[in-house]
């Protein structure tokens, strides 16, 4: 019997990249197949879905607010992105950063975002001098903890100094799922098979990440091993990925605004291959986590060389399992 | 990432400028889940039916723009979309003849998360109708 809670369940818009791409789906086709699965609360990246930007129109917000009606979805979450390379030979000082920053938090503003999603690379003196505009918009900013990064990571304890230091409500976090990564995912390891690497060394790789081994030692051992440069990009997975401790979540929880529901390949039997939501979900429900938990499929990138993509029903599968963790009285999610 | 997708399978065609071939051109999107400003598509490297094109000879034809490689990296306020089909178009005397021809393009883009650029590479056989 799964205890009240208060866990919503929504979607980044992001899990539909491969069918948007292609223009299989259109924006406001992305919202529906959203709604038909109960994911309401709509995460979105202007700089995917809504060409144009930043100079959208009035009618085009407009337009987000007629079929977020129509659909019974909630805008949550808007993803924005820091061009500091944008000029050749020079990065964007901190004012240009600032103003960029504002840009989006208008944006997010518009669409009805309460939270903003900031790249992990934001440091917190520049997340701190855009708290006058965070409240003036009144959207919280929330740094993405995401792998190798984690809570205990030192650039993350900055953030939560700055956090506690000034007292503010308006900066936090959006951690991804993935800095729970038991194991490499397959879809990585059988594509880098396919990309020319050595069965033997992958095995291992894997077999070291899952078993807690040292990532700096994992690559030696592959190298030891006479890896080739596709084995030594998958042992470099072992640096790039990062198992933390669920668990830990608890003590941040005030300061949590958005999850990232990271996935890469849901089974047919309802789990997720690398990441154990079934640890994950109890923790959130145990802290009173009242956001949403937002899908990111993102093993499109690693099938797409050689398999069709499903994300909609990869997304299907991960939601029927949230209901399942959540206690949702409905239980299953039917395919459209 | 999308790498599959970089040269479109339609799109391929010779080009004229006053009634000459002066090339060919054919249909290109970036490898990469967001739309991105033009000045940091850092590089693009084609070579068709094994020969590398000189850069000086590429251009990239984006919505009613055109632009050489050169002129991309101040092209601060253009934004090649996600997914977007923009042309890249090779001049090229005489255009290449009917039938296939290998195509392989790659395209460096300079994002801004990431301590190094990303290269996106993707190599398909094209047939020019005769």
């Amino acid at each position: 019997m799964t205890a009240k809670h208060s866990v919503k369940r929504g979607i980044s818009l992001y899990s539909y990249q491969e069918e948007y791409f292609l223009r299989k789906l259109t924006l406001e086709q992305c919202i529906a197949q959203a709604a038909a699965i109960g994911a309401c609360g709509i995460e979105s990246l202007a700089e995917q879905m809504m060409p144009g930007f930043p100079r959208l129109t009035d009618a085009f917000y407009e337009q987000w607010h007629r079929w977020m009606a129509q659909y019974h979805t909630v805008p949550v979450c808007h993803d924005m992105f820091l061009d500091t390379k944008r000029y050749k030979g020079r990065l964007l000082n901190e004012e240009e950063c600032v103003q960029s920053i504002v840009r989006d938090l208008k944006h997010a503003a518009r669409l009805g975002c309460k939270v903003m999603r900031m790249l992990v690379f934001v440091s917190p003196e520049l997340l701190e001098k855009c708290l006058p505009y965070a409240e003036q918009y009144d959207v919280k900013m929330g740094i993405e903890v995401h792998a190798p990064w984690h809570f205990d990571h030192p650039w993350i304890m900055r953030h939560v100094e700055m956090i506690q230091r000034t007292g503010t409500r308006h900066a936090g976090f959006v951690p991804d799922m993935g800095i729970y990564t038991k194991r490499l995912p397959r879809v990585m390891r059988d594509r880098a098979l396919r990309n020319g690497a050595t069965a033997r060394i992958l095995d291992h790789v894997s077999q070291a990440y899952e078993s807690g081994v040292l990532c700096e030692y994992i690559i030696a051992e592959a190298r030891n091993m006479g890896g080739n440069p596709v084995d030594m990009g998958y042992a470099e997975a072992s640096r790039h990925n990062v198992y933390s401790q669920p668990k830990r979540l608890l003590e941040f929880m005030p300061y949590i605004f958005h999850i990232h529901a990271k996935f890469y390949e849901m089974l047919e039997d309802g789990t997720e291959y690398s990441i154990p939501y079934e640890k994950i979900i109890p923790v959130l429900i145990q802290g009173g986590y009242d956001g949403y938990l937002s899908s990111e499929y993102e093993g499109n990138r690693h099938i797409q060389d050689a398999f069709p993509v499903d994300s909609i029903e990869q997304v299907r599968r991960q939601h029927a399992m949230f209901s399942r963790l959540l206690g949702e009285s409905s239980g299953a999610i039917a395919a459209a | 990432m999308f790498d599959r997708y970089m040269i479109c399978e339609s799109g391929f065609q010779n080009r004229q400028i006053g009634g000459e071939v002066s090339g060919f051109e054919f249909g290109a999107r970036l490898p990469y889940y967001r739309g991105l400003g033009l000045s940091m598509v850092e590089n693009i490297e084609v070579s068709v039916d094994g020969q590398p094109v000189p850069r000086e000879q590429l251009r990239l034809k984006l919505r009613e723009q055109t632009y050489t490689l050169t002129e991309m990296e101040s092209a601060y306020e253009e934004v090649w979309e996600m997914g977007e089909v923009a042309h890249i178009q090779v001049l090229h005397p005489g255009g290449l003849n009917p039938g296939p021809h290998t195509i392989e393009l790659a395209e460096t883009l300079r994002i801004s998360y990431m301590p190094f650029p990303i290269t996106g590479r993707d190599t398909k056989t094209l047939t020019l109708p005769g």
